[in-house]
């Protein structure tokens, strides 16, 4: 209402100083020379609508320097200027004919300061004259402060400006702003509601912004319904929308009922009333049940130093006396309707396309799962290692990036030289690792997992040693920076693509090679049966060393690709582990298309949890595990089992 | 049947005297009750190894021989740890809301003051409502029976699950250890009920005793070690029967135990279940030696740390258990707490607050490659024992089957 009055009010300047035109900017700055130069937010709104409505091409300079704290004010007779410093004097300009008035001191002008209240309102003044500014990056940016803050007065100088719009990309800009303010701010029903329709089934998230504050409720109680509200629905006390306790709450709220009596305000009468050492003939000391103190006050309420208790039958009384019921803020019954029914529309779209995002999202995480377990599916799965170290070679795969990125400062470059390098020294270590323990180790599986635990914990105390346990940073090139946006909704940025797509690139990379590969079928023949290899010509001791290094450098590399999202620390592994060994587990043992299934679902699970109770990603974590803890009890062997004699036992 | 039970054991009574001698030493140097030469943290950490020393006996057990290698048993400590440190920070702040409320013009009520004590513990999370699962923390009985009763069902549910689908060796030590992880990321939650990351704290305050810590230390101790020589002894009465001879032919063979006609999964579940009772009592003795519990004492690393400890001192043998982790948490408390001399290099310093955990590590993998029977094994040595040839094949073919190297 009071926009619609302020607008009005403009208008109305408009027209009185159309007559002043010809007299220029400045009587129309002496008329409101008071509230310019007081410059407070509260006063200065007529003011600078009545500049803005002149009409006078000088007003947004005028504007601009206030803007700029360069306006200033001559002391002798009150007449502004734009100020500018020089030889320890301030020169002025005459807004109006832009000569130069003269040179004074400062002492004889007073700058004007405007706070930022009322620079954003001198800001927002400003833009129905960018709107139309020569300068195409002028209009785009005053687009921008429309949307940032739309407002009601600048509807007629957007439409007013979109006619001569010579860009066409600027020109659909301006009549979608044109569409959403006239949903928000026209006074023309027919015209919101047409531009409601045109507008429903956008998923922009400025549509979803216009659209909201038209169905905003808002809870009301009253002796009976309002004839010119626009109620959206009654309700009954006692329902499950409202309980008898808010519907109370809300007529003390509006002032139609006494305030309940709190315990606590029970606590502070009898404490203010203490007489000797009883309360209303009650002792104090056998206050401390709630039946003695309700005694003691009731007693009080009736000598008349305290109100009166509510009863239950008063609340019942009040609330039969009264209506309750959620109003519309927007007055017009037919706009809400059609905002509703377009709001409806657009949650639908919405809700499908947040589908796809969070299958996007899942898709992302499990390609990370997968990048991260698909070693560990080569030295567990296929060779039944357990290696709990297998993190930390993640861990070094990842420092080793941030090696390579201290001495090759390209970021392109230097993660294309990260990746073999990553990839030689894990398997240089997985090798090392192979043939110094585990190879011993082969008939103890157990022993395994404690004596590369203990390598898992000397190596990350090495990390902190050489690194410090602050987060070393591994920069991705420009080029994977941003996001590849689809709409509002549905985003996926470049890194997680890149994640994708190696994960993708790893998968036939190791079907390549233990399918077409004379190492590939040495290694199905040793996994298989040893002795039987061994006796074929294979030597199973250097197979197994190539099978260990290269799990381990493809765990390196997933070091690089997860270092490239994640924080570099020396307990980077850590995270990965636990899930690692579920991703194998789940998906089954021995095949690279369990590993597959067991990172798919165990990343659709985790973000389907998440999705379900998104504040708390611990409990879907928690939720997550338990969750597999229970699947293996149907599925021993994971998704995808091993049959027959590759099964092993 | 005691008099033979013992007869059969030396070992326990010689355990037994030690342990005795130990406790009467310690109580003769501390502070509160002898000559003080003895500091009353060092009071607190001897008595926290004796606890970390009963849950290394209940650790040989599962793992040295039933051959089930949980990673999981720190988790019941730590639950246990929560039951015992649920009624303390009840208790304790009860008698101060009392204590404060007393001060008030009118007497609460009792509702008041739960709301008060609510107020207090919660007040941390943003909340001051008391959860369900404190709904026993106003009784100490109740609690006490909650300690071995919480983590025992957990141990029963969890290990029925797992042992009913014939999850066995490495599976199964994952499977414990992501029960593990779910544990204590579901308590790190801030709304799991148990102060999230906060954890409970002042747990070294007995509610209503006035004697202060040097002898609240030794208390701690004796009952730490009553409970470490009786939790031995009944480990060495279980080991000692026929039950100990069923659950060590299932950590060798146990396919061949099955086809002999035993529920291998009940005698699995039994000593799984009766395990983590010993943990949680452990726990719940050590932690208020310690004075907090947060989630972080439950992750997944601290039960692996316990089977570093057991596999150090030696598996299969219950003192093994008993040295390894008393061995190694105290070289540990040596080494972190900076009382371990630098080594100057000359190029380098050697500081042991740094290195210690790498050379826990190296050290770890050295006694696995080279002294698999840890520890313990130099007891042999010394009463010339010898192993019986078996002309180099293991003692059974199971995961956790004890090779002929480590076999006694």
């Amino acid at each position: 209402m009071l926009r619609l009055f302020l607008a009005g009010l403009a208008i109305l300047c408009a027209c009185l100083t159309a007559n002043a035109q010809e007299a220029g900017l400045q009587p129309l700055l002496q008329e409101h020379q008071a509230t310019i130069s007081k410059s407070s937010r509260k006063t200065i709104k007529p003011a600078i609508d009545a500049i803005a409505a002149s009409g006078l091409p000088q007003a947004q300079a005028m504007l601009e320097t206030w803007v700029a704290k360069d306006m200033w004010m001559r002391k002798s007779d009150g007449l502004f200027f734009a100020g500018e410093k020089a030889d320890g004097a301030y020169v002025l300009t005459d807004f109006d004919t832009g000569e130069v008035v003269g040179s004074f001191e400062k002492s004889d002008l007073k700058q004007l300061k405007p706070n930022s209240g009322v620079r954003a309102m001198i800001a927002t003044a400003l833009v129905q004259f960018q709107l139309t500014d020569p300068s195409r990056s002028k209009r785009a940016a005053a687009l921008q402060s429309i949307q940032r803050d739309p407002d009601g007065t600048l509807l007629e100088p957007l439409r007013a400006s979109i006619d001569d719009e010579p860009d066409a990309d600027l020109k659909a800009q301006k009549q979608r702003l044109e569409r959403l303010l006239t949903i928000g701010y026209e006074a023309d029903t027919a015209a919101r509601v047409a531009a409601i329709k045109e507008m429903s089934g956008d998923l922009s998230v400025d549509v979803r912004a216009a659209l909201n504050p038209l169905v905003v409720t808002k809870r009301q109680a009253a002796v009976e319904v309002p004839t010119e509200a626009n109620v959206t629905v009654l309700l009954e006390p006692g329902s499950e929308a409202l309980s008898k306790a808010d519907a109370y709450d809300l007529l003390v709220a509006s002032d139609l009922a006494a305030p309940l009596i709190s315990a606590d305000d029970i606590r502070a009468a009898l404490a203010a009333n203490i007489d000797g050492d009883r309360v209303g003939d009650i002792p104090v000391a056998q206050l401390n049940i709630d039946v003695a103190r309700t005694q003691a006050y009731a007693a009080l309420a009736e000598a008349g130093v305290a109100p009166a208790l509510i009863t239950q039958a008063d609340i019942d009384a009040a609330l039969g006396a009264h209506v309750f019921f959620e109003t519309y803020a927007e007055p017009s019954p037919e706009v809400t309707a059609v905002a509703e029914k377009a709001l409806e529309q657009i949650e639908l779209k919405v809700g499908v396309n947040q589908m796809l995002d969070l299958t996007l999202d899942a898709i992302s995480l499990a390609s990370i799962y997968f990048l991260a377990a698909i070693g560990l599916a080569i030295t567990f799965g296929v060779m039944g290692v357990i290696n709990m170290a297998h993190g930390e070679f993640i861990m070094m795969g990842a420092y080793t990036g941030y090696v390579v990125q201290q001495f090759i400062l390209d970021h392109t470059l230097s993660i294309i030289v990260a990746i073999p390098m990553a990839f030689a020294v894990t398997f240089a270590m997985g090798v090392a690792m192979e043939r110094l323990v585990i190879r011993w180790l082969y008939a103890r599986p157990l022993e395994t997992l404690l004596a590369t635990f203990g390598i898992s914990i000397a190596l990350q105390q090495l990390a902190k040693n050489i690194f410090g346990t602050q987060a070393r940073p591994l920069t991705a090139p420009g080029w994977l920076d941003g996001a590849w946006v689809l709409n509002d909704v549905v985003s996926i940025s470049y890194i997680r693509i890149a994640i994708f797509v190696l994960a993708l690139i790893f998968l036939g990379l190791f079907l390549y090679i233990m399918k077409r590969t004379r190492l590939g079928l040495e290694m199905r023949a040793v996994t298989q049966n040893p002795r039987m290899a061994g006796s074929m010509g294979i030597n199973p001791g250097r197979v197994n060393m190539l099978t260990f290094g290269l799990g381990s450098g493809i765990a390196g590399i997933a070091g690089v690709a997860i270092g490239l999202f994640a924080k570099v620390t020396s307990d980077l592994g850590n995270d990965y582990i636990v899930q690692s060994f579920m991703t194998v587990v789940v998906g089954g043992v021995g095949n690279i298309w369990g590993a597959l299934a067991g990172a798919g679902m165990i990343g659709f699970l985790q973000k389907g949890i998440e999705w379900m109770n998104p504040s708390n990603t611990l409990a879907a974590q928690t939720y997550m595990i338990i969750f597999i803890i229970i699947f293996i009890q149907f599925r021993p062997r994971g998704i995808i089992a091993l049959k027959g004699r590759a099964a092993g036992d | 049947m005691d008099r033979s039970f013992v007869a059969k054991n030396p070992s326990v009574l010689v355990f037994l005297a030690i342990l005795s001698l130990f406790a009467l030493g310690v109580t003769v140097l501390s502070e509160g009750f002898g000559i003080g030469v003895i500091s009353t943290s060092f009071v607190k950490t001897l008595g926290k190894a004796l606890c970390l020393c009963l849950i290394a006996v209940a650790m040989d057990l599962v793992w040295g021989f039933t051959g089930i290698l949980s990673l999981g048993h720190f988790a019941f400590f730590g639950l246990g740890g929560y039951m015992i440190g649920m009624w303390l920070m009840y208790e304790r702040t009860r008698l101060i809301v009392v204590d404060s409320l007393a001060q008030a013009d009118i007497p609460p009520t009792s509702a008041e003051v739960v709301d008060a004590i609510g107020t207090q513990i919660f007040g941390v999370v943003g909340s001051s409502e008391f959860p369900f699962i404190w709904a026993f923390s106003h009784s100490l009985t109740l609690q006490l029976i909650l300690i071995v009763l919480v983590p025992g069902l957990l141990a029963l549910i969890f290990g029925w699950l797992a042992f009913r689908s014939r999850v066995t060796g490495v599976y199964l030590s994952i499977l414990t250890q992501a029960m593990t992880l779910a544990l204590a990321l579901y308590l790190f939650q801030n709304d799991s009920g148990l102060r999230g990351n906060n954890g409970l704290s002042g747990l070294q305050n007995l509610p209503g005793v006035t004697a202060s810590q040097d002898v609240v230390s030794i208390w701690f101790f004796w009952a730490s070690a009553l409970a470490l020589g009786m939790g031995y002894m009944l480990a060495a009465w279980i080991v000692s029967g026929k039950f100990g001879s069923v659950i060590r032919g299932i950590r060798d063979n146990e396919a061949r135990v099955r086809f002999l006609g035993y529920s291998v999964e009940v005698y699995k579940l039994a000593v799984f279940t009766l395990t983590a009772c010993i943990a949680a009592i452990a726990g719940a003795l050590y932690y208020p030696q310690a004075g907090i519990i947060n989630p972080e004492e439950m992750a997944p690393i601290a039960s692996i740390y316990l089977a570093v400890w057991v596999a150090i001192g030696g598996r299969g043998r219950l003192y093994g258990a008993v040295i390894g982790a008393a061995f190694v948490s105290l070289l540990s408390t040596w080494f972190t707490g900076g009382q371990a001399p630098d080594i100057p290099l000359g190029f380098y310093t050697i500081k042991w607050v740094d290195w210690w955990q790498v050379l826990l590590g190296v050290s770890f993998v050295l006694v696995t490659l080279f002294a698999p029977q840890g520890i313990g094994g130099l007891f042999d040595l010394l009463s010339n024992r010898h192993h019986p040839d078996r002309h180099g094949s293991n003692l059974g073919p199971d995961d956790g089957a004890l090779r002929e190297k480590e076999a006694s």
